[in-house]
């Protein structure tokens, strides 16, 4: 399909190899083994694979959003996927031959340094998996930090993320981990001061959190840090236009999804794994990180840097397994960033912040809806239904409408529980439409 | 000087009060809404560019790169072939790009086909019974099989398998992975030949091995060729066999892997199906398995019942969830589409040339640059220096000057066990002119080691910048603006 090589070339070929034919160049192979059976279908032309992957798109029923929970709809501008579809960035791998690699190096250095500023942090990789499989890693970290193997998580960490850590250490891989309760919406700080005892490594702190809410960050660092424990947080970079950086409240291991950053929801996947850290945790950063050097003329370049860590150097006594990164999505978060500047940020965010206030009250405004988690929220809230939230969302699809999260889920005592999100993309005509939908189930 | 753009940061050509998007703003401030003391103090240090300057930097960015758009990147290991245009396209249409993970089931139908049958196109390829899409690389799925190896011994209350075996060509994520499960790991030796040691093996095989790691073919480019031997003995042990996929290119179309007694193994879909690379990532993982360790797939696997696709309820078994949501599907859109512009001929194909293509540079190269394992070669191969040859030229100075000459660098010093290491993949989407000018380059340079191998010191010379001293980042790490 893709191969230029004729059946001359072949033949050419073969002589300067001293092969007869191709099967020759098979003869390690166990002939059994070979040239099995494909039940395959017949393979498609260009042309006919284009009209077969649109129609399977269009199968797909675009719906007005209002959900979040993990992954965000936001204006991507055109910009973003302009450049970053450059075949340059696109086909290139891994910077191992940096002085051929300067773009993606530069990329990856300036995507550090904009996590580091959202963030308020020292260090940051290139990027990890996405936001759970980052959280993942910072807890490894954490524990392998303080020698200690149990890891306090608020009740309101999105549970995926959850399920990912139980993954990521179950199985007898040795850190046990504790809830700490949630308070009308927000890290309950009575219950965090009780459990913080001496084994314990690191408090996993999530804001805005799985209720939407903003947690108390400079409230929760007091107590973790007095107890001697680290501080993991995860958030959301885009709330960090308007929001307290975790480095401000002094974050051990900051994580998040960057998917909000300029990257399309693509139904989950790709995400971009954040992970910054504060200076004294560099040793134990995963994965890829690029940092400044000069070449031989003393001119400033970019490499791969710190790399003692990685597994291509220490094999089973690496940070981690990880090799790659996402780049091509933490390429897209840097323009974003880029076009968006602070101040644009800043304006995202804000909107964010107004959408979703609108919306909350207009719902809350509906006979027999009201708000289920008092604490301030960024672009989501939790909503108590008068019936199952499963009813909502299906009355709403109907409209062409997605209602929100489906907090029974997740909680089997909170099926009455709809997670709302409305992000910056969300116009009064959209709202307008929700909440005619919502008074006609 | 060179003609290449100035690499100034984005930071340093920030004016205050440029931008380039605006939104129209929200009625009220952040703080009319929210407490102050849960807001920023002071604002992030992003750059502020117009859009024009945010289109230039990048673009002149992308000119400091090379990628397999612009040049012959035979970078072993790696699979670097051609990323089919169409499929970009493709993956970029809203109807998928635009999907929300949480829309109802009935309104992401499309997506949920595609995924379904994906499946169904990576089991009819490899032989596998079963396949999770939600690792997010290849790493990720070795983390997947090892923890699905783990919780299979685990579910025969067999808790004595504590290690993994694998060969000393091993790539590193495979030891990493091994103990990021919480596995030990017992490494053997390679026989002379390159391949697995036999009786090595043998000798480390027991009741505490839970999982023999394996790549085929291996990272010195050649088959296993008596795997059919040591499948049965590690089944006999009660262990099970990992195929890392690396390397799967070399035998697509010519070989089942779970006819040869694979029960777990991964396809890096960013190798093998031809998905962009896009600079280290994103990449996705897809990981198959035998009948009997289906139940332990991770959560996010399609089923359809004859009418609609939805979510399968995941077994009680399963390992859980390795990230969120089903897995990168920007990514296994393209390798759906690769694998259904392929039959069996042309998966066959696809081996055909890339073995064909390794071995016609063997052919061309073997006089100047000796092959460590000099046996016939599948996707790549693995070249070394002889010393006395080569008048101070190390393998480094190569790639570098194949930089000044137009093209990528193989992978260098990797395996460990081969001195001086060039491991050449040039992929079946290469030409035969390709093949012969890299080999033209690469003999000058012999010739160059000969005559002056200063220019080969100070190279490169042609890129964006000269050769960079990397020891000089690690002193006092700068990672930041």
């Amino acid at each position: 399909m893709f191969t230029p090589n004729t059946k001359e070339n072949q033949q050419e070929m073969l002589k300067v190899i001293g092969a007869q034919t191709l099967e020759d160049l098979f003869k390690d192979i166990p002939q059994d083994l070979m040239n099995p059976q494909y039940n395959l279908p017949a393979a498609l032309s260009e042309a006919a694979l284009t009209r077969e992957v649109k129609a399977l798109a269009a199968k797909n029923k675009p719906m007005l959003n209002f959900a979040g929970a993990g992954i965000y709809e936001h204006f991507i501008p055109a910009a973003v996927n302009a450049l970053s579809s450059r075949g340059e960035f696109l086909t290139a791998y891994t910077p191992y031959q940096a002085e051929a690699s300067q773009g993606t190096l530069q990329v990856i250095y300036e995507y550090q340094s904009c996590m580091c500023a959202l963030y308020g942090m020292d260090a940051s990789n290139a990027s990890h998996y996405d936001g759970a499989t980052a959280l993942a890693e910072a807890c490894g970290a954490a524990a392998r930090i303080k020698g200690k193997n149990k890891i306090l998580l608020a009740c309101a960490v999105n549970p995926q993320y959850v399920k990912v850590l139980k993954t990521y250490f179950g199985f007898g891989n040795n850190i046990n981990f504790e809830f700490v309760n949630t308070k009308d919406g927000i890290t309950d700080l009575a219950d965090l001061e009780a459990k913080l005892t001496g084994d314990v490594a690191a408090f996993v702190l999530q804001t805005p959190n799985f209720l939407g809410c903003i947690e108390d960050g400079d409230a929760v660092s007091q107590i973790v840090k007095a107890k001697g424990a680290l501080l993991i947080v995860s958030a959301n970079p885009l709330s960090l236009g308007a929001l307290k950086a975790p480095g401000a409240y002094g974050a051990d291991f900051a994580v998040g999804e960057g998917q909000p950053l300029g990257n399309a929801m693509a139904f989950g996947g790709p995400g971009l794994g954040i992970f910054t850290c504060k200076k004294e945790h560099i040793r134990h950063i995963p994965g890829r990180i690029c940092g400044i050097a000069k070449d031989a003329d003393g001119k400033r370049a970019f490499v791969l840097t710190l790399q003692a860590r990685e597994q291509h150097i220490r094999r089973e006594r690496a940070s981690s397994n990880i090799c790659s990164n996402q780049a091509l999505c933490a390429l897209n978060a840097v323009i974003y960033l880029t076009l968006l500047g602070p101040a644009g940020l800043k304006e995202a965010a804000e909107l964010n912040i107004e959408n979703a206030h609108i919306l909350q009250q207009k719902i809350c405004a509906v006979p027999g809806y009201g708000l289920a988690a008092q604490a301030p929220f960024f672009n989501e809230f939790l909503i108590r239904c008068p019936v199952p939230a499963a009813k909502v969302i299906k009355a709403l699809a109907k409209k062409g409408i997605t209602a929100g999260y489906d907090y029974g889920k997740v909680c089997k005592e909170c099926k009455d529980l709809l997670l709302v999100c409305a992000t910056e993309t969300k116009t009064a005509a959209d709202i307008e439409a929700y909440i005619s939908a919502l008074g006609g189930i | 000087m060179n003609n290449y753009p100035h690499n100034l940061l984005s930071i340093e050509k920030s004016v205050a009060g440029r931008r380039g998007v605006r939104f129209a703003p929200a009625s009220k401030r952040a703080g009319d809404y929210l407490p102050a003391g849960l807001l920023r103090g002071e604002e992030p240090r992003l750059p502020q560019l117009s859009e024009l300057d945010t289109v230039r930097h990048f673009s002149n960015l992308s000119r400091l790169n090379v990628g397999l758009d612009t040049h012959f990147y035979p970078l072993g290991s790696c699979t670097m072939k051609y990323n089919p245009k169409a499929y970009e396209a493709l993956a970029a249409h809203d109807g998928f790009a635009a999907a929300h993970p949480f829309a109802p089931e009935q309104s992401a139908q499309g997506t949920l086909e595609l995924l379904y049958k994906l499946e169904e196109l990576l089991k009819a390829a490899t032989g596998f019974d079963a396949f999770t899409l939600q690792p997010a690389a290849g790493a990720h799925g070795e983390f997947t099989g090892a923890l699905m190896a783990k919780a299979y011994h685990l579910s025969r209350k067999d808790k004595a398998r504590t290690e993994i075996i694998v060969p000393d060509t091993a790539h590193g994520t495979n030891p990493a992975t091994a103990a990021m499960c919480g596995f030990g790991v017992i490494s053997i030796k390679s026989a002379p030949d390159g391949r697995v040691d036999i009786e090595e093996l043998k000798k480390a095989l027991g009741p505490k091995t839970a999982l023999v790691m394996l790549t085929i073919p291996n990272t010195v480019g050649l088959f296993e060729k008596d795997i059919k031997a040591i499948a049965p003995l590690i089944h006999e042990a009660g262990a099970l066999l990992y195929m890392d996929g690396a390397n799967f290119n070399a035998v697509i179309g010519t070989v089942k892997p779970a006819e040869m007694g694979v029960d777990i193994m991964h396809i890096n879909t960013h190798k093998t199906l031809s998905t962009p690379h896009g600079g280290g990532g994103p990449g996705a993982g897809a990981v198959g398995v035998v009948k009997n360790l289906e139940e332990f797939l991770p959560q996010g696997r399609v089923a359809f019942d004859g009418k609609k696709y939805s979510f399968a309820k995941p077994s009680k078994r399963s390992i859980g969830a390795v990230k969120s949501f089903y897995g990168n599907i920007g990514v296994l859109i393209r390798a759906y589409c690769y694998l259904r512009q392929h039959d069996g001929q042309t998966l066959k194909e696809i081996s055909q040339n890339a073995v064909l293509n390794a071995n016609y540079l063997k052919a061309l190269l073997q006089k100047h640059f000796p092959v460590f394992f000099d046996y016939p070669c599948m996707h790549e191969c693995v070249f070394t220096l002889d010393a006395a040859k080569m008048n101070g030229v190390k393998t480094l100075d190569i790639a570098k000057r194949l930089l000044d000459m137009g093209f990528h660098a193989p992978t260098i010093y990797f395996p460990l066990l081969v001195p001086e290491a060039l491991m050449v993949e040039p992929t079946e989407t290469e030409s035969r002119e390709t093949m012969d000018n890299f080999a033209a380059a690469m003999i000058k340079i012999y010739e160059e080691a000969q005559t002056s191998p200063d220019l080969l010191h100070k190279a490169p010379q042609n890129c964006p910048v000269k050769r960079i001293d990397e020891v000089s980042a690690a002193r006092e790490p700068d990672l930041h603006w």
